[in-house]
């Protein structure tokens, strides 16, 4: 309509009201709908997976999941022990922080305490690339370029190994941590600092002593999200770290991880109903609740540690 | 010296903080200048590591990088090989994406940023958008593949370009909702006082005023959250898209393989040669990714260049 042209009653100044008004509420049940499709899709994944693990533990014993040492469902022989998956999974994440954690901490600290603020402002979006690559790149980098290079240092390391991977996967949260630990630092008020220099405190000790625990919270947190992340990333472990169940913490051999299986029984053929489709819910379930878990904590130590400052 | 006693310091910090008054002023300068070398050498790490991984890409894949590359099928020859089936399938999927993500995000973050109160809805769907942004990627195949490839199997066409494109669009919606609420929370609040004045609705605020100065930064997220879901592959394998594809799809319930599944594929066989041509796969990948990223940055420079 446009307005002081169209004819009759309705006008620019003679507006329908009535059907502004219809419209405004059309709008508002469709927007609403809009909102309800994330309500549906974690409705839709918590169903699924409830479903499909109950229809796994109708099969296969929830003690024997638990307790087993051998992960075989793919075998004649099937055995179901989930802590072969999970001991992978939680090697290659324990290696990953170990290099993300000290990194993405010190880098944080560089860019928010030492950089001048155009030296920021180039070297922050391009952790930000670094972020944004594609975890297939990572894994073709961790698999084909650090591997090899790896062998050339250590011994007894093999062509899939969980080193290569979590280190890869350790390169890869790396800007997570740092820009989110670099938001905690950097909300850390100047007044803080000064009070410090007031003291006689030289720049390193006011970070270590006042700073990063004033931005404890934020940083705890980004670890914590790192460590979810790394647990649920897929494709770097399932290229570089093989596909080789086995239960142990030896870094050098290949293994198999959570999301790794997922991804070895969804290429082969699954049809709907077999023990290998149920498995692939089973672990998807142990992998949802594992990092479900990690983000709870998360969320609590935020609220929980969270300092204001005026 | 004064101590805040409402705040908690960690236990002994300011014992030894005490202590280091009487050390040797040079002493502790060498240490403040070994602690910022660290801090610097960790950002070089991050940087070299990065100029390294792209360098090694671009030196195996330049090579094999050529027009018979892009626009051949794939082969179980490498040197026969193309990326013309994945290129096809990834604009396929990504244009399923986007129409079925950022009318819904738009809509949801309209929804609870200018509709909703502070109502139970509300709240729960804003619990809903954090936990969903913290679930990892390849549970959305799982959905995907219950949900999509089985259950709705007469609309989707089971293992499908819809199926694949339903599945990432519903990866990237919190990223979309998050991004258009914060660019509708920037617009400010007298721009749609003014429009109550003069008489019009919310609605009629929001999509004559507020939308068109709050668009190049829904752009903005929205593009970034696209090139989020061209990288993913995780939950595409779940959802079962095939590897081998000598056909580029016809429609939306066509069989389809993306760019980072084709990678995948030459990556994980022994043969050198499909090494090289993963390489150029991936450059092909980033520059995608690239022009992506350019255009957003370009949107948001418009977006900062209006005056409110």
């Amino acid at each position: 309509m446009t307005p002081g042209v169209s004819p009759g009653s309705e006008t620019l100044w003679n507006p329908n009201r009535q059907r502004s008004k219809i419209t405004q509420q059309i709008v508002i049940f469709i927007t609403g709908a809009c909102a309800t499709v994330s309500i549906l899709t974690t409705f839709g994944i918590v169903a699924t997976l409830i479903f499909e693990t109950f229809e796994f533990f109708q099969e296969v014993s929830i003690v024997d999941f638990l307790t087993d040492t051998r992960w075989t469902p793919l075998f004649s022989s099937k055995q179901f022990g989930i802590f072969v998956l999970i001991s992978a999974t939680l090697l290659t994440s324990t290696i990953a922080i170990l290099v993300a954690l000290p990194l993405g901490l010190l880098a944080a600290i560089a860019l928010s305490e030492y950089a001048k603020p155009n030296v920021r402002k180039v070297i922050k979006p391009i952790l930000e690339v670094l972020a944004g690559i594609p975890s297939i790149v990572f894994g073709y980098f961790a698999l084909l370029t650090v591997t090899p290079f790896l062998q050339n240092f250590v011994p007894g390391l093999q062509g899939f190994n969980a080193l290569s991977a979590g280190l890869v996967l350790g390169i890869a949260i790396l800007p997570l941590v740092a820009s989110l630990s670099e938001d905690a630092i950097y909300s850390v008020p100047r007044s803080l600092r000064d009070g410090a220099y007031a003291l006689g405190a030289t720049k390193r000790e006011t970070i270590i002593s006042v700073v990063l625990p004033a931005a404890l919270s934020g940083i705890v947190a980004s670890i914590i999200l790192a460590i979810s992340r790394a647990i649920g990333e897929t494709m770097i472990v399932t290229l570089a770290a093989g596909q080789n169940p086995t239960l142990g913490f030896n870094p050098l051999v290949p293994t198999m991880t959570m999301t790794a299986y997922m991804v070895q029984v969804s290429l082969g053929d699954t049809p709907v109903g077999s023990i290998a489709y149920k498995t692939l819910f089973a672990v998807g379930m142990s992998l949802f609740l594992i990092t479900l878990v990690l983000n709870l904590i998360s969320f609590w130590v935020v609220r929980r540690f969270r300092e204001q400052y005026e | 010296m004064t101590v805040d006693s409402t705040r908690n310091y960690p236990a002994g910090s300011l014992g030894s903080f005490a202590e280091k008054f009487h050390q040797n002023l040079s002493g502790r300068y060498r240490l403040d200048a070994i602690f910022q070398s660290l801090a610097w050498l960790s950002v070089a790490i991050a940087l070299i590591v990065l100029a390294w991984l792209l360098l090694d890409v671009l030196i195996d894949g330049i090579p094999t990088l050529n027009w018979e590359f892009i626009t051949n099928f794939p082969s179980r020859k490498p040197e026969e090989a193309g990326v013309w089936a994945a290129l096809m399938g990834t604009i396929w999927v990504m244009a399923v994406v986007a129409v079925v993500a950022f009318p819904i995000g738009v809509g949801a973050a309209i929804y609870l940023e200018e509709f909703s109160s502070d109502n139970w809805f509300s709240r729960f769907v804003e619990i809903n958008i954090s936990n969903l942004a913290g679930v990892p990627s390849i549970i959305y195949g799982l959905l995907g593949l219950a949900a999509f490839v089985y259950l709705f199997e007469p609309i989707t066409g089971g293992r499908s370009v819809l199926t694949g494109g339903l599945t990432l669009a519903l990866l990237i919606l919190p990223i979309i909702i998050v991004a258009t609420r914060e660019s509708l929370r920037a617009i400010p609040n007298s721009i749609r006082l003014a429009g109550f004045a003069l008489g019009a609705t919310r609605w009629q605020v929001v999509w004559s005023h507020v939308l068109p100065y709050a668009m190049p930064g829904i752009l903005t997220g929205t593009i970034l959250a696209l090139s989020r879901a061209i990288g993913e592959t995780a939950p595409l394998i779940a959802i079962g898209a095939l590897t081998f594809i000598p056909f580029i799809p016809d429609g939306l319930q066509s069989p389809f393989t993306v760019l980072p599944i084709q990678v995948y594929n030459w990556v994980s066989r022994p043969q050198e040669e499909f090494h090289a041509i993963a390489a150029s796969g991936i450059i092909l990948l980033l520059i995608v990714l690239l022009a992506m990223n350019a255009i957003a940055i370009y949107l948001r420079n418009r977006l900062q260049k209006i005056n409110l």
